[in-house]
């Protein structure tokens, strides 16, 4: 990403997560994290295994209520975020361990994140008339749009649980664009993909956040994935914030450097 | 050997020679066995949607034929007390959620299951106070002639009745397929994390799924209270569908409406042809003998999921 589209394409603060403390039990997850995300950037977290990512996704769309902290997004305070408001206020969001319909075929999958667009009441749907066979299509249209951008039309009737493993974090990333995010978390999405998985994964995801504009929070592993796509990377460990800044500045960060050499990967 | 000759021998000769009175057994067990299917439907669609195990839904059955009967009774147009008994059904569902799931949501499975078993109660102690304990006859104007298909005699009523669930079933399956709610129901079935995050609300589905449920208890209420009256049995008889899913599957729609009419026809047939063998009542324990063979054969029941066992 060079730094004159990032100028162009970044805006201003969309969400920010402050003073952030979530502990289960004893255990601490989180201690004291404040970081920010601008709109338009590719904001990546990273850390070892356990450092508290996958949490920080969870308070971020309100799975998990911080003993501490809060949530910001457009301008609105949550203390703490719930995973209701966090849908319709539009953050969106994949899984670390894919979570699909499984007995339901992508199509459906994909229509389940038109639920908030869809107006209808229950009585026309139970008697399938007025809004709600119009909603229908005219959701069904949009899914399609989505199903060509990610190039799922093979399997658009096929039960997503007999996918491979590849293809159903696809079609997760497909439900989460049906919402039209203004955010979008995704958790590990190239985890257990090949070379070849991975580069479109990275495609789709720098493809979307150039032509629909939308703003990505992003787990990820792979560092030559990270350094590419990200505008800004918070460097996380043991639950507490050990950097913050351009691929660049984190890569060159001694305490960065020490953390990924004490763990083994 | 007389005795194994009156159970492997006589019985099929009876049948052979009488195919007609064989397919009015099989019928009439089928009629029954609608309503297990219908029992047991609301079952699948609650355990499906919230993995609760509704102990209620045979009193659900009940306390919605005690309401509809009561209506008529006080002097209600049928129509009216349908329709009132169908608002009486969706209210409990909203009082269901907001009282107990609402209060429960993050309880282990057993107790939500002992919440059910204390709706069951409370649903069943309601209805006799607000209704009574006598038995009370359900008319509603089904036609009581009879056809004649060859030789073979069938009920209008009961083929009325059978249109009747027939259709639930079918406008039940299409609105799943087809709608907003339909599908978020499906998808809160699958997975809570994965629905919350799209934005479906679960309190809403919950309401939708125990109104559904209800409705479908209404439905089978009002076809067995025709055919047998209004009585507090009722909730007992419909405890049969506890083998009926057993048969079918926890958690498949088709599986709970074959198994009902696998378990209908079965027991019928049982009885009739070798109860004199056994000094009758087979119609009493046929289902959960039928059950308890699937738990060693086939425990996931006909339509659901393979269960692996991981080591
Ligand atoms: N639901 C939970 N219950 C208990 N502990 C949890 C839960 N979620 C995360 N943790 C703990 O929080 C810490 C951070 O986990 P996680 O956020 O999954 O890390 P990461 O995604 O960086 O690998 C770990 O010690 C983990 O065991
Ligand atoms: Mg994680």
């Amino acid at each position: 990403m060079t730094e004159t589209n990032t100028n162009s394409r970044i805006g201003e603060e969309l969400l920010s997560v402050n003073n952030i403390d979530l502990s289960f039990g004893g255990v601490k997850a989180l201690t004291d994290i404040s970081f920010n995300i601008n709109k338009g950037e590719i904001r990546s977290i990273i850390g070892p295994n356990g450092a508290g990512k996958s949490s920080m996704l969870n308070v971020i769309n309100g799975f998990y209520q911080p003993q501490v902290g809060h949530v910001r997004f457009k301008g609105k305070d949550y203390t703490p975020m719930r995973p209701a408001l966090a849908a319709k206020s539009g953050i969106a969001r994949t899984f670390q361990n894919i979570a699909l319909f499984k007995g339901m075929s992508t199509l459906d999958n994909i229509m389940t994140g038109r639920y908030l667009k869809m107006h209808s009441s229950f009585i026309e749907q139970a008697l399938y008339i007025g809004r709600a066979k119009r909603e229908e299509l005219e959701h069904r249209e949009k899914v399609e749009e989505i199903i060509d951008f990610l190039e799922i039309e093979a399997i658009r009737k096929t039960p997503v649980g007999r996918l491979p493993y590849g293809l159903q974090k696809r079609v997760e990333l497909a439900r989460a664009l049906a919402m039209e995010p203004e955010l979008l978390l995704l958790d590990e999405p190239m985890a257990g993909m090949n070379l070849e998985e991975k580069e479109d994964m990275s495609r789709y995801i720098i493809d979307v956040n150039e032509q629909f504009g939308t703003t990505i929070a992003l787990i990820e592993h792979d560092m030559g994935v990270v350094m590419d796509l990200s505008d800004r990377v918070v460097v996380l460990d043991y639950g507490r914030k050990l950097a913050d800044g351009s691929p660049d500045e984190v890569s060159s960060n001694q305490d960065v450097i020490d953390a990924y050499l004490g763990v083994s990967h | 050997m007389e005795f194994l000759y009156s159970i492997f021998v006589t019985p099929f000769v009876e049948m052979w020679t009488a195919p007609e009175f064989l397919a009015e057994v099989v019928l009439g067990g089928l009629m029954s066995g609608i309503m297990y299917s219908l029992v047991a439907l609301g079952f699948v669609l609650i355990f499906k949607a919230s993995g609760v195990f509704n102990f209620a839904q045979g009193v659900m059955v009940l306390f919605a034929a005690l309401n509809f009967v009561g209506l008529i009774d006080a002097g209600l147009p049928i129509v009216v007390a349908l329709i009132a008994t169908i608002l009486i059904m969706v209210a409990l569902a909203f009082a269901i959620e907001r009282v107990v799931l609402r209060n429960l949501v993050n309880q282990e499975h057993i107790i939500l299951f002992m919440a059910t078993i204390g709706i069951a109660y409370f649903l069943e102690g309601l209805g006799e106070m607000i209704w009574g304990g006598d038995v009370r006859p359900l008319n509603i104007g089904l036609p009581d002639d009879v056809w004649f298909v060859g030789d073979i005699l069938i009920q209008q009523s009961e083929v009325f009745a059978a249109a009747v669930a027939g259709s639930l079933v079918i406008a039940l399956s299409l609105f799943f397929q087809y709608t907003r709610t339909g599908r978020a129901l499906r998808a809160v079935a699958d997975d809570h994390q994965a629905a919350l995050s799209v934005g479906i609300p679960l309190n809403h589905i919950w309401i939708v799924v125990w109104a559904v449920a209800g409705l479908v208890a209404l439905v089978a209420g009002i076809m067995w209270g025709s055919k047998f009256w209004v009585q507090f049995s009722l909730s007992t008889i419909a405890l049969k569908a506890l083998p009926v899913l057993i048969l079918g599957g926890f958690t498949s729609i088709p599986g709970a409406i074959i198994g009902g009419l696998i378990i209908g026809a079965g027991e019928k047939v049982a009885e009739v042809f070798w109860g004199a063998a056994y000094g009758g009542a087979i119609e009493e324990w046929f289902a959960y003998v039928l059950a308890l063979i699937f738990l060693f054969f086939r425990p996931q029941g006909l339509f659901g999921e393979k269960i692996i066992e991981r080591v």
